[in-house]
């Protein structure tokens, strides 16, 4: 049985990256009793993980949020029982949150696309992979081919051939000419946005390729090689590890559960950050993908929105457009080209979890159709996944979630009353 | 950084570094996390907490997101192998 706790904040963040971090540290200096909730081991979210080095901006923020009074816990957001209250699991602790404002700065993950061979294993995201040496797989001399979409590509080639690993190719799908217009974007917004760009010095002689995509990943037991598309011809690179991303999804699924209205696969906020529901606020990348500097004044403008002090919010809203303008460009310039829709082949796996491939979905005419009669996103990772995969190769869209958001263990979920336990029994079947 | 910890992995001992989660573990002992519905080895992937790709039986838990755990000294782990 698990162990409940119950906790009471005026100001709840749910998410400790870096929009999470700058909404409770807004927030707890402005005297409010406030909790920040996260999932992992350590605080940072995926950008800042495992960054402790001094006077980083990372640590800044970290130390200050040290000081600041707020309540840092761990825990996984699954489950909301009744009108302002949030449960989290971690290991075999169930917290129970109550708040009276609250802030969503859930962060974004990476977009997968489905391809031959891309189950393998050592075929793994681009930030994926990154977060894994982050937390100590060893590097050196393996040989890594990164590939697919986004700023992302380039900051995680850098930090990976810093830790010794030979980067074969970065295949980037997006064309020069649109890249070459991201860069004068840059130049006239300098800006920390996406080191990426700077890291030009970790860079040099590593094969840069735009107009490159993985076709197909190869291995007997692991990955052993990659094909690619470069230019129009195909060309196999061997290989030890496929770092395979492409670009970022908003995590919506606890704004969407909690009723915050949606728009363009973001939740919409106004000026002040707030959703459409009484009392919750989002900040940071479900409300559009915008990186950590745009996310940190999203989340300041949150905390400060969230304790009631407008004026100070307000004076920080120029910043946020200026940031919010570099991020449409972003947007534009990593749009997926139509071609990767013609990369699974029928027997492509495209859910992982259930293992459903392309050949299975492709008539289906939505999510909800595949869902019933494939088992399409209806595994562990509850279409996190394949969902924003068969949005882009099918035009789907993934539609409401269910509780419980996350997988939770049936004792997590025992002590609930009737009517809740219900619901989660019917949508869950266990685990 | 504090010295190099040892977890088993379906008995047999891996080192890894401390700091080191589970789901590193594994794939320094070149072991698949799971095996697929369809009988396909499977490894982490996104590395976050996301994708359950990792999941393992940590100390006679199962499901265990492995990529979100950190190794402890002599901790058991197990795949459904």
């Amino acid at each position: 049985m698990s162990r409940r706790m119950r906790q009471r904040f005026e100001v709840l963040v749910v998410g400790g990256g870096p929009a999470g971090i700058a909404a409770a540290v807004r927030a707890a200096e402005a005297g409010r009793r406030v909790g920040i909730v996260d999932d992992n081991a350590t605080l940072g979210g995926q950008i800042w993980r495992g960054e402790s080095e001094a006077g980083s901006e990372a640590s800044r923020w970290t130390e200050r949020l040290r000081s600041s009074g707020a309540s840092l816990l761990r825990g996984r957001i699954f489950y909301q029982p009744e009108p302002c209250v949030l449960l989290a699991e971690a290991d075999d602790l169930v917290q129970e949150l109550s708040y009276e404002k609250l802030i969503l700065a859930t962060g974004a993950r990476e977009r997968f696309l489905p391809f031959p061979g891309w189950t393998l294993p050592n075929v793994m995201g681009a930030g994926g992979l990154q977060a894994m040496v982050k937390c100590g797989l060893p590097m050196q001399g393996k040989r890594v081919v990164v590939a697919g979409t986004g700023p992302l590509l380039l900051a995680v080639a850098a930090y990976l051939s810093q830790h010794g690993a030979e980067i074969e190719m970065i295949c980037e799908q997006a064309s020069w000419t649109s890249l070459a217009w991201f860069s004068v974007a840059l130049l006239a917004q300098p800006s920390k946005i996406f080191q990426g760009f700077q890291l030009k010095k970790e860079l040099v002689g590593i094969k840069f390729s735009p107009n490159s995509w993985p076709v197909a990943a190869s291995g007997r037991t692991t990955v052993e090689s990659v094909t690619i598309s470069r230019r129009g011809k195909l060309e196999t690179i061997p290989c030890d590890y496929l770092a395979c991303g492409f670009h970022l999804v908003p995590n919506i699924e606890v704004p969407v559960v909690l009723g915050c209205e949606i728009q363009d696969g973001c939740a919409r906020v106004d000026d002040l950050q707030r959703t459409s529901v009484a009392e919750v606020f989002c900040a940071g990348e479900p409300t559009g993908i915008g990186g950590v500097e745009l996310s940190l004044i999203e989340g300041e403008i949150a905390g400060l929105a969230a304790a009631g002090r407008i004026a100070e919010a307000s004076s920080l809203f120029g910043k946020r457009e200026k940031l919010r303008l570099f991020a449409k460009r972003l947007d534009r310039t990593f749009r997926l080209r139509s071609e990767l829709t013609n990369l699974p082949q029928p027997e492509t796996i495209v859910c992982r979890c259930e293992d459903v491939r392309y050949s299975h979905l492709r008539d289906h005419i939505s999510w909800r159709a595949a869902k019933l009669q494939t088992r399409c996103g209806m595994g562990a990772c509850q279409g996190r996944v394949c969902g924003p995969a068969t949005q882009f190769l099918f035009k789907w869209n993934p539609d409401s979630v269910r509780p419980p958001i996350f997988p939770a263990r049936i004792e997590s979920l025992a002590g609930l009353t009737g009517d809740s336990k219900q619901e989660l029994c019917e949508t869950t079947g266990g685990r | 950084m504090s010295s190099p910890l040892t977890v088993t992995v379906n008995g047999a001992p891996i080192v890894v570094p401390s700091g080191a989660t589970v789901a590193v573990a594994m794939v320094i002992a070149g072991k698949a996390c799971r095996v697929s519905v369809g009988g396909e080895p499977r490894g982490p992937l996104c590395g976050m907490g996301i994708c359950f790709e990792c999941r393992v039986a940590i100390n006679g838990q199962p499901h265990r997101p492995g990529c979100q755990i950190l190794c402890e000294q002599g901790m058991d782990v197990r795949t459904d192998e």
